[in-house]
């Protein structure tokens, strides 16, 4: 069994890496190693349980005198709001949108993962802790991962208990099937809204805790400051959306799920809100962003139409498991209708050049695959700009092979929004998919615990950037997403609060005035500037620079030319915005400004990080690191690290701290799926 | 194409409101309805006039976020969200009458904007399994038939919208309630508070000043994700049924 063999975790399988290159001199100062303080040792089976004995408890007659601050509802937040609420103790939980159900954690198709093992066909947690190891091409924290499978199996049983539909089987027991680039069949499904059908699980769970008075819900509220006392995260400040009223929320302890930062290139599959200004907030006042450069280009999305588009639409990349894609093999078929171009003039590339993966191959090599069959001016569909920007995803062999029926009960909603959006049938005509933006690894630093680098900062989701390493597995976000806010948050957060509650703040403090009136002046800023340009302006620009220099494939010399590109837009957008309307109302215009200002600052970090980081691994492909053949060549020599940034001030450089990757149950090898 | 936009402009709850007339030229029609009001949008902010508030997030027909009433009709003439609705479906020339939802329990907030806050306060009321977590047994242990998972299924896709309560004539949340009623009461976790949960949601609805049904079906004409009308029969049953139970 070559290639899968597993470690105890007793002993250090690697040591520390060390840099030679420095890609990134002049943009950033390096700064102290980092260590996880809270990280377990020993078997690495038993870290988990150990742990959770170990964590201190919370009495129950205390618990309601505790305060938890919970930002965003998706999984993560919904989860955790839930859970802790049914614990007992005092939640506020917040959202942008007019009710909890709507994060964007509803979107997702696919399914989730869970190392139940059904199909006895050689999956258990062993192996999707592995699986998810090798999937994020070695960047991620290995106790992390193996507590994520470890709790996979219980999610399945929660949601299953609160009603989540599952995909069932005629003897009424649940059904899996094979999903991104995987070879056993460990993913649970809703059809193609899995991840609907998960959050309304979370948010009725919540409604019911909010019906019991353990949980108070902030809709249409956005956080916009985290305040620290004495070194505590000890609240935040919110902007009420409807009065626009600035509120401070005082508690304990504040979770940030708030979801990844996606719409930095402004054409994402993320939702129109979603934004990066909670967990930017919350760096600027100390938090460490780690692996910001790691981005999932996911391979399935209905490719662009035009200048207008103001966001993409993602295909689960389920159809993978039936479709076949392919581009021509002579460019001048580019133009010709799919269905007149003969079997032996197209090119299923991925099966050529894959043959064991084939069409399953992790996202990160469709994505590159995709983007190389278009460089070489093969790609298909309507010219966007000078270039054809789509491949074929071709049910026609699938459909010959079950039936019409059987692919509409299984694919039914994915096609008909497909056909929706291009007007083209893809029952008749082979669909066109192109990468997308869709997911983002990086996101605040966090231990064990889920616990930033601030005490009573905790993160979770995809807020954080602990589980998928350089590259996510498809099915595993949701799954993460319920893992942290149903059972790992939960039994962390109880080791930080039982030291609490702690000595009571009020609004009068200083540090609490501050962060109010620094929120305060920031509004008037963007109301006073008074110049010609919409924020929406400036995020499109700020997303073709992102797209172009810090996309599926970046160069030293893009990164350095993004980051001079960035600064320039960033001094004009501070000169010249155009925010109409007023502070004391329902004002889209000022909450997109305050998005995109950190998304600016974001970007340019983004690009820092990718110009340090000298390696092609997972999300993240260097041209100046490859094999000799294209592939993606990782140096685990150089950078088997986390790369946790501090911020350095408006006027400083990020400080660069590294954590290493010491794996004690995997050994660090090259990906191949040829 | 070139269009003519009549658009409800209100600048908050307590403001009269009224139709306000726009152009916009050079629409694609591969845009989506809503796109082509960021272009109208963007077009106010360079004239130096507020743009039109309006709700959406995902734009991918799935987080319920996005309404509008288009021509009179709840998202419009395609059975779709409004987010997913392309300018396709339209013709140059057309002139296009967008209002929020018109329902006493969703006051308008701000133009297009409605607050739906009395579809979470249904599902606090009881639309949920009491389910703890860490509490659940093996998931496999207690199978569910096929065919009634489907059912299930085929409900829960509510996006919780409102173009139900907007399309009814009586402002009905019937179909809401009707899905969720169906959703938990057909599987075989929802059977321990099937009763309670019918009495209360049903009791939270009116109390809301939502409308009663009287078997007119626009709702379910109208929901983007076809949730069938056959949901408020099945909550009628449910209904009947507990309250001969005395629940």
């Amino acid at each position: 069994m070559a290639g899968s063999t597993l470690h105890d975790g007793l002993t250090p399988l690697n040591g520390p890496s060390e840099q030679k290159s420095d890609d990134a001199r002049g943009y950033y100062t390096l700064g102290d190693k980092l260590v996880d303080p809270v990280a377990p040792t020993g078997p690495i089976k038993d870290r988990w349980t150990t742990r959770k004995f170990e964590n201190r408890l919370v009495n129950p007659a205390n618990r309601r005198k505790l305060d938890v601050i919970i930002v965003g509802t998706g999984l993560a937040g919904g989860a955790a709001a839930a859970t802790l609420g049914e614990a007992g103790y005092n939640v506020k939980s917040f959202c942008y949108q007019d009710s909890p159900r709507r994060a964007h954690s509803i979107a997702a198709q696919g399914g989730i993962n869970a190392a139940k093992n059904y199909k006895e066909d050689g999956d258990s947690t062993f192996r999707l802790f592995y699986d998810t190891v090798k999937g994020g091409d070695y960047r991620s924290r290995e106790s992390n991962v193996y507590r994520l499978a470890e709790v996979s199996a219980n999610i399945i049983d929660q949601c299953v208990a609160q009603g989540v539909p599952f995909a069932r089987e005629y003897g009424g027991l649940l059904d899996n099937r094979s999903f991104g680039g995987v070879q056993v069949s460990r993913t649970f499904y809703a059809r193609g809204q899995t991840g609907q059908q998960l959050l309304i699980g979370a948010y009725q769970a919540m409604e019911r805790q909010v019906a019991a008075g353990t949980v108070e819900s902030f809709t249409r509220h956005e956080m916009l400051e985290l305040i620290v006392v004495d070194g505590k995260a000890r609240g935040i400040i919110a902007r009420d959306m409807v009065t626009g009223e600035i509120e401070t929320h005082l508690a304990d302890v504040v979770v940030l799920a708030t979801g990844g930062y996606g719409n930095v290139f402004f054409l994402s599959t993320n939702a129109m809100g979603s934004n990066v200004t909670a967990a930017w907030r919350a760096h600027r006042k100390g938090a460490y962003m780690a692996n910001p450069c790691y981005t999932q280009i996911h391979p399935t999305c209905i490719p662009v139409s035009g200048d207008h588009q103001s966001k993409l639409t993602l295909m689960s990349e389920s159809l993978r498991n039936d479709g076949r894609i392919w581009v021509p093999k002579k460019k001048e078929d580019c133009e010709k209708d799919p269905r007149d171009i003969p079997e032996e003039d197209r090119d299923y590339y991925l099966e050529r050049i894959y043959p064991s993966f084939g069409n399953l191959v992790p996202r990160d090599i469709a994505s590159r695959q995709a983007k190389n069959m278009c460089d070489e001016g093969r790609g298909v569909g309507p010219l966007v700009g000078d270039f054809r920007r789509g491949v074929y995803l071709d049910l026609g062999d699938a459909i010959k092979r079950l039936g019409k029926d059987a692919i509409e009960e299984k694919y039914d909603n994915l096609l008909d929004m497909y056909e929706r959006i291009t007007g083209e049938n893809p029952y008749e005509v082979p669909m066109r998919i192109y990468p997308a933006v869709h997911y983002v690894m990086g996101g605040l630093w966090v231990d064990y615990h889920l616990q930033s680098n601030i005490p009573g900062l905790f993160v979770s989701g995809e807020a954080n950037f602990s589980d998928h390493g350089a590259n996510r597995l498809g099915a595993s976000a949701l799954m993460q997403g319920l893992a942290d806010g149903y059972f790992v948050l939960p039994n962390t957060i109880r080791d930080y609060l039982a030291d609490g509650p702690f000595e009571k703040i009020d609004e009068t403090h200083e540090a609490v005035v501050e962060a109010r009136r620094s929120v305060e002046d920031r509004v008037q800023k963007f109301l006073s500037i008074n110049g010609t340009r919409s924020a929406d302006s400036y995020h499109k620009e700020l997303g073709n620079i992102m797209w172009e220099y810090c996309g599926m494939e970046r160069t030293e010399d893009g990164l350095r030319k993004a980051i001079d590109m960035i600064r320039e837009l960033k001094a004009d957008f501070w000169s010249n915005l155009k925010v109409l309307g007023s502070a004391d109302t329902l004002n889209q215009s000022l909450e997109k400004a305050g998005r995109v200002a950190d998304f600016i600052e974001l970007g340019e970090l983004m690009c820092i990080d990718a110009l340090n980081r000298r390696e092609s691994c997972g999300g993240h492909f260097r041209a100046e690191s490859q094999t000799d053949d294209g592939e993606a060549l990782r140096h685990d020599d150089e950078f088997a690290y986390v790369a946790a940034w501090e911020w350095g001030g408006d006027e400083g450089q990020p400080v660069l701290h590294k954590e290493d990757l010491i794996y004690t149950a995997i050994e660090m090898k090259q990906r191949s799926y040829k | 194409m070139n269009l003519t936009l009549k658009i409800w402009r209100q600048a908050g709850p307590n403001d009269k409101g009224g139709l306000h007339t726009y152009q916009v030229a050079d629409i694609s029609a591969d845009m989506s309805f809503l796109e082509m009001l960021d272009v109208l949008n963007e077009q106010l902010n360079e004239k130096g006039e507020e743009p039109v508030a309006f709700d959406s997030d995902c734009r991918e027909g799935i987080c319920g976020m996005c309404s509008l009433m288009i021509n009179g009709e709840a998202h419009g003439p395609e059975v779709t969200t409004t987010c997913q609705l392309h300018m396709r479906s339209f013709k140059d020339g057309d002139t296009i009458t967008i209002e929020p939802w018109r329902a006493e329990p969703f006051p308008v907030v701000k133009d297009l904007i409605v607050d739906r806050s009395a579809f979470d306060r249904i599902i606090q009321s009881g639309g949920f399994i009491s389910a703890n977590t860490g509490s659940a047994p093996e998931a496999n242990s207690v199978p569910a038939p096929r065919d009634k998972a489907m059912r299930a299924f085929n409900v829960a896709t509510c996006i919780g919208c409102g173009a139900c309560v907007a399309a009814c004539p009586n402002g009905s949340a019937s179909l809401f309630v009707g899905a969720k009623i169906t959703h938990l009461g057909e599987l075989p976790q929802g059977q321990p508070e099937r009763w309670s949960r019918v009495v209360d949601m049903v009791g939270q609805h009116d109390h809301e000043g939502f409308g009663g049904c009287t078997n007119i079906g626009e709702c379910a004409a109208a929901c983007p994700k076809e949730i069938p009308l056959d949901v408020i029969s099945q909550l009628n049953k449910d209904l009947r049924t507990a309250l001969k139970n005395g629940h």
